[in-house]
C-alpha cells in the first residue's frame, strides 16, 4: 500500500540527504518526494510517497523521528487529506488541427496551456496523479515531447492544523574573506 | 579574541574531557597547534580506526564520552569502522576531523573527501562547521546528542578556516536547543498495567538484560525486579556483566553461543521481559519459532526498536531506570520455584560435561586459558575481546561480576577492535587490571597500536588465542561448506618476539601446565605482556544455534568428550 507522509524538518543544509538515505538504508523506495517552506520561518515540509505494508510504515516513522533535524512525523495516508500533484506536459503540434484537438482536451481536464509555439504546446495541470494520468492518456497520442511532475503534496481537511515550533535562528557569522590564502588545501 | 582551534580545546575542556585520541594532519594541523596550551593528553595512535577504537573503549569502560580527533580525507575515512562500530553497540564518542577550507569544498581539493556524507548513515548524528561561531554550540551540542537518549557516534567535521578564524563571542554554555530531538519518550500509564498485569500472572517469564542495562545504569533494578519475583535472567552479549554472573538468577548469554539452558527457557517461557536489548538476529535465531508461547514486553529507550524483529505486546519506551522505578512498586512478589527447577533440570549434566572441567589431556584450549585468566584475576578485570571464536569463548568461561568489565565489539563483530579499545578502556579505568583476548586474526589487524602503548607507557595484559586459523570463520567452513578452508589457514609473527620490538614483553604458551605462571608473571609485570597462547587448533565453539535455525536447534558438543577425539595429534 502507499504511503503518504508531510514530514516537517528544520531547514538546514544535508536535512533532504539525511531524509533520503534514511529511506535507503532501510531499503525503502521513494515514489515521490516534495519539499517546499512552510508558514513556519526556518521550517521546510517534505511529502513523500513511499510503497510499504503497515508495519514498514511504522517502522519509517519510528526511525525518521530519530534524525535530530526532523521535527514533525505524519503518516497522513488514512487521514481525510487533499492530495495534488502538478506536471507540465510539452506536446507536439504540428499542424492548427491537432492543436485544435489538443486545445479542447486541455479544457475538458480545466488544464491550462501556458506557451505556445509553432511546433508545440506546453500544457499546466494539477490534480490528483489519476488525473494527471488521465490527462496523458490521452495526449499520448499526439506525442508527448517532455514531461515533469512535481511528486504530490498533501494536506489534511479541517481546521486542525500541525503546530511546529520554529528553529532557532542562526548567530552573527564572520564572512570569510577573499585572501589568496584559501586557494589551496592543507 | 580565540581562534577557532583554541575554541575547540577549550569546549572540550569544560566538558570535562581530558583524554583525545588522534593522529594529526594538514586540515586539522591549527588545532593541533593549539592543544599545546590545554590541559588534555593527547594519545598519539598508529591509525585513526584506533583512535576511534580507543574512544569506544574508553566510552564504555567509563561511561563517559570518548574523543577521537583525525584529518580530513583519508584520516577521516580511516575513523567509518571505529564509528560504525559504535553506531551498533550505542557507544557514545565523538570524533573530531578537520576539514579543507571552506572555500575549497566540492573541488576535489588534496585530502578532500565529504565526510560528513560518508559519515552520515553511521553516526547518530553528523555536523559540517564552516565558521568559527560554530564551533562551541556545534561542539556542545555534539556532546549532547552522543550521551542523551541512546548513545552513538557523533562527529563534527571543522573546516581549516574555522580553525584559524578568530572570534570575541563568549563562549556561553547555552541550553541545547533541538525541536525535534527526543533523546527520552515517556510510555502511557495504560501500558505499565499490561506490563505489570503481564509480569504477575507469568508462570515461566524470562527477563533478558542487554546493553541498555548498562548505559542506563540500571543494574540494581533489574536485580531488584528479578529476586522479588524470582524471574531468571538471560543476558546478551553486550549485557554481560549487568547482572554477576554468580547470582543464582542469573543464566547466563542466550543466543547463538549462548549457553543451551538458556535457549530452552527462552522457547519454553511464557513471557519475555527484554530490558534494553534489541532482538538482534544472533540472539533469536529463526523469528518464526522464536519464543512460539512467550508474551513480549519490550523496554527500550529507543522506540524504533519495537517491533523491528519480534512483533512485542507491550512497549514501555524511556530510559531503563525510568521505567523500572515506576514498574518495581507494581510489580508482584512471585515464587516461580517450578519454573526455576525446570531450568535447573534442562542445566543437568550439561556444565559437568563442559570443557573446563577436562582434565589435562596435553592438550591447551582456549577455553582453559581463559577460565584460568578469570580465576587469576578473580573475574575482577576489564576484559576487552575482539571478534572470533574466543569472543565467544570469552563470553562463556570468564564470569564477570561487575558491570562494564567486558568490553566488545557485539553488534558490527569487528575485528581488530581489542587493542586500541583496551588502550582507551585503561586510560578511562588506570587503576583497573586491563586483559585483551584476542585471536591471532583480529590482533594482526591493528597489532600496530602496540608503538601507541609503549609509546604512551600503559600497562595491559594481552592473551592472544592462537590457533593458526581464522577461527570462527574456519567453524563454519567445518559445519556448513564441508570442511574446505578456503583462506582461513593463518601464518603469523612470532607474538613474542613482535611485543619485544615494541619494547613490551613477549611470552608463549602451549601446555596448561604454564598458563598459570605465565598469567601470574604478566600481572606482576610493569610492562605490557604478549602471550601468544598456541591453543588447539580446529577448537569450536559449542553450543551453536546455526544462522536462521530455531533457537533450540544447537549443534551441541558431541558426547561425551568428544574434543578429545578429534584432536588432531592424539
Amino acid at each position: 500500500m502507499r504511503h503518504t507522509f508531510a514530514i516537517y524538518v528544520e531547514d538546514k543544509p544535508g536535512v533532504l540527504n539525511r531524509v533520503a538515505s534514511l529511506f535507503r538504508r532501510r531499503a525503502f523506495n521513494i515514489e515521490s518526494l516534495a519539499v517546499g517552506h512552510t508558514e513556519t520561518p526556518g521550517v521546510s515540509r517534505m511529502t513523500i510517497l513511499v510503497e510499504s505494508d503497515t508495519h514498514g510504515a511504522s517502522r519509517l516513522e519510528a526511525n525518521l523521528y530519530k534524525l535530530v533535524n526532523v521535527l514533525r512525523v505524519h503518516d497522513i495516508t488514512s487521514e481525510s487529506s487533499v492530495f495534488r500533484e502538478l506536471a507540465m506536459v510539452k506536446v507536439s503540434t504540428d499542424t492548427a488541427e491537432i492543436r485544435a484537438h489538443v486545445m479542447q482536451l486541455v479544457d475538458v481536464f480545466r488544464a491550462r496551456v501556458v506557451d505556445v509555439s509553432p511546433d508545440s504546446v506546453i500544457i499546466e495541470t494539477t490534480g490528483t496523479e489519476a488525473k494527471i494520468d488521465g490527462l496523458l492518456t490521452v495526449l499520448k497520442p499526439y506525442g508527448l515531447l517532455e514531461m515533469v511532475r512535481t511528486g504530490r503534496v498533501g494536506m489534511v481537511r479541517g481546521p486542525r492544523s500541525v503546530m511546529v515550533e520554529p528553529s532557532e535562528p542562526r548567530p552573527k557569522r564572520s564572512t570569510p574573506t577573499d585572501d589568496e590564502d584559501v586557494s589551496y588545501s592543507v | 579574541m580565540r581562534t577557532g582551534a583554541q575554541i575547540i580545546w577549550e569546549s572540550l575542556v569544560r566538558e570535562g574531557i581530558t583524554t583525545v585520541f588522534g593522529y594529526p594532519g594538514g586540515a586539522i594541523l591549527p588545532a593541533y597547534d593549539a592543544l599545546l596550551d590545554y590541559p588534555i593528553r593527547h594519545v598519539l595512535v598508529r591509525h585513526e580506526q584506533g583512535a576511534t577504537h580507543m574512544a569506544d573503549g574508553y566510552a564504555r569502560a567509563s561511561g563517559g564520552v570518548g574523543v577521537a580527533v583525525a584529518t580530513s580525507g583519508p584520516g577521516a575515512t580511516n575513523m567509518v569502522t571505529g564509528i560504525a562500530t559504535a553506531m551498533l553497540d550505542s557507544s557514545p564518542i565523538l570524533c573530531i576531523t578537520g576539514q579543507v577550507g571552506s572555500k575549497l569544498i566540492g573541488s576535489d581539493a588534496f585530502q578532500e573527501t565529504d565526510v560528513t556524507g560518508v559519515t552520515l548513515p553511521i553516526t547518530k548524528h553528523n555536523y559540517l562547521v564552516t565558521h568559527v561561531e560554530d564551533i562551541a554550540p556545534t561542539i556542545h551540542e555534539a556532546l549532547y546528542v552522543a550521551r542523551s537518549g541512546r548513545p552513538g557516534p557523533v562527529l563534527v567535521d571543522i573546516t581549516k578556516d574555522a580553525q584559524q578564524a578568530s572570534t570575541d563571542l563568549l563562549l556561553e554554555l547555552t541550553d541545547v536547543k533541538l525541536p525535534g530531538y527526543r533523546p527520552e519518550l515517556c510510555a502511557s500509564k495504560a501500558e505499565y498495567e499490561r506490563a505489570v498485569d503481564l509480569i504477575n500472572s507469568a508462570k515461566r517469564p524470562v527477563i533478558f538484560a542487554g546493553h541498555g542495562v548498562l548505559l542506563s545504569g540500571a543494574m540494581g533494578l533489574v536485580r531488584e525486579l528479578a529476586e522479588r519475583s524470582n524471574i531468571p535472567i538471560a543476558m546478551t552479549l553486550l549485557g554481560i556483566g549487568s547482572v554477576p554472573a554468580q547470582h543464582p538468577l542469573n543464566m547466563g548469554m542466550m543466543g547463538m553461543h549462548g549457553e543451551s539452558w538458556v535457549n530452552q527457557a527462552i522457547q519454553e517461557a511464557d513471557l519475555l521481559l527484554a530490558l534494553g536489548m534489541r532482538f538482534d538476529d544472533r540472539v533469536t535465531g529463526n523469528l518464526k519459532t522464536y519464543a512460539p508461547n512467550a508474551r513480549k514486553i519490550h523496554v527500550d529507550i529507543d522506540p524504533a526498536e519495537f517491533n523491528k524483529n519480534v512483533k512485542v505486546d507491550v512497549a514501555l519506551a524511556g530510559d531503563l531506570s525510568v521505567v523500572l522505578e515506576k514498574l518495581l512498586p507494581l510489580v508482584e512478589a512471585g515464587d516461580r520455584s517450578t519454573w526455576l527447577e525446570t531450568i535447573r533440570a534442562m542445566k543437568g549434566g550439561v556444565a559437568v560435561r563442559d570443557i573446563q572441567n577436562l582434565a589435562d589431556n596435553g592438550h591447551l584450549y582456549a577455553a582453559h586459558v581463559i577460565n584460568d585468566i578469570w580465576r587469576i584475576t578473580e573475574g575482577k578485570a576489564i576484559v576487552v575481546t575482539d571478534v572470533g571464536q574466543h569472543q565467544m569463548w570469552e563470553a562463556q568461561y570468564y564470569h564477570h561480576q561487575e558491570p562494564r568489565s567486558l568490553i566488545t565489539s557485539g553488534g558490527l563483530g569487528t575485528m581488530g577492535f581489542a587493542l586500541p579499545a583496551a588502550i582507551g578502556a585503561k586510560l578511562a579505568k588506570p587503576d583497573a587490571e586491563v586483559w585483551v583476548v584476542a585471536g591471532d586474526g583480529g590482533f594482526q589487524m591493528t597489532m600496530a597500536e602496540l608503538a601507541t602503548i609503549a609509546q604512551e607507557q600503559i600497562k595491559i595484559n594481552v592473551a592472544i588465542i592462537n590457533n593458526g586459523y581464522l577461527g570462527m570463520v574456519r567453524q563454519w567452513q567445518e559445519f556448513f561448506y564441508e570442511r574446505r578452508y578456503a583462506a582461513t589457514p593463518l601464518l603469523s609473527p612470532d607474538f613474542a618476539k613482535l611485543a619485544e620490538c615494541f619494547g613490551l614483553k613477549g611470552a608463549h604458551v602451549d601446555t596448561r601446565a604454564d598458563v598459570v605462571p605465565t598469567v601470574e608473571a604478566a600481572r606482576a609485570d610493569e610492562r605490557t605482556v604478549v602471550i601468544d597462547f598456541k591453543v588447539e587448533q580446529e577448537d569450536t565453539v559449542y553450543p551453536m544455534v546455526p544462522a536462521g535455525a530455531n533457537l533450540d536447534e544447537m549443534i551441541r558438543r558431541p558426547s561425551p568428550a568428544p574434543i578429545v577425539e578429534t584432536a588432531r595429534d592424539k
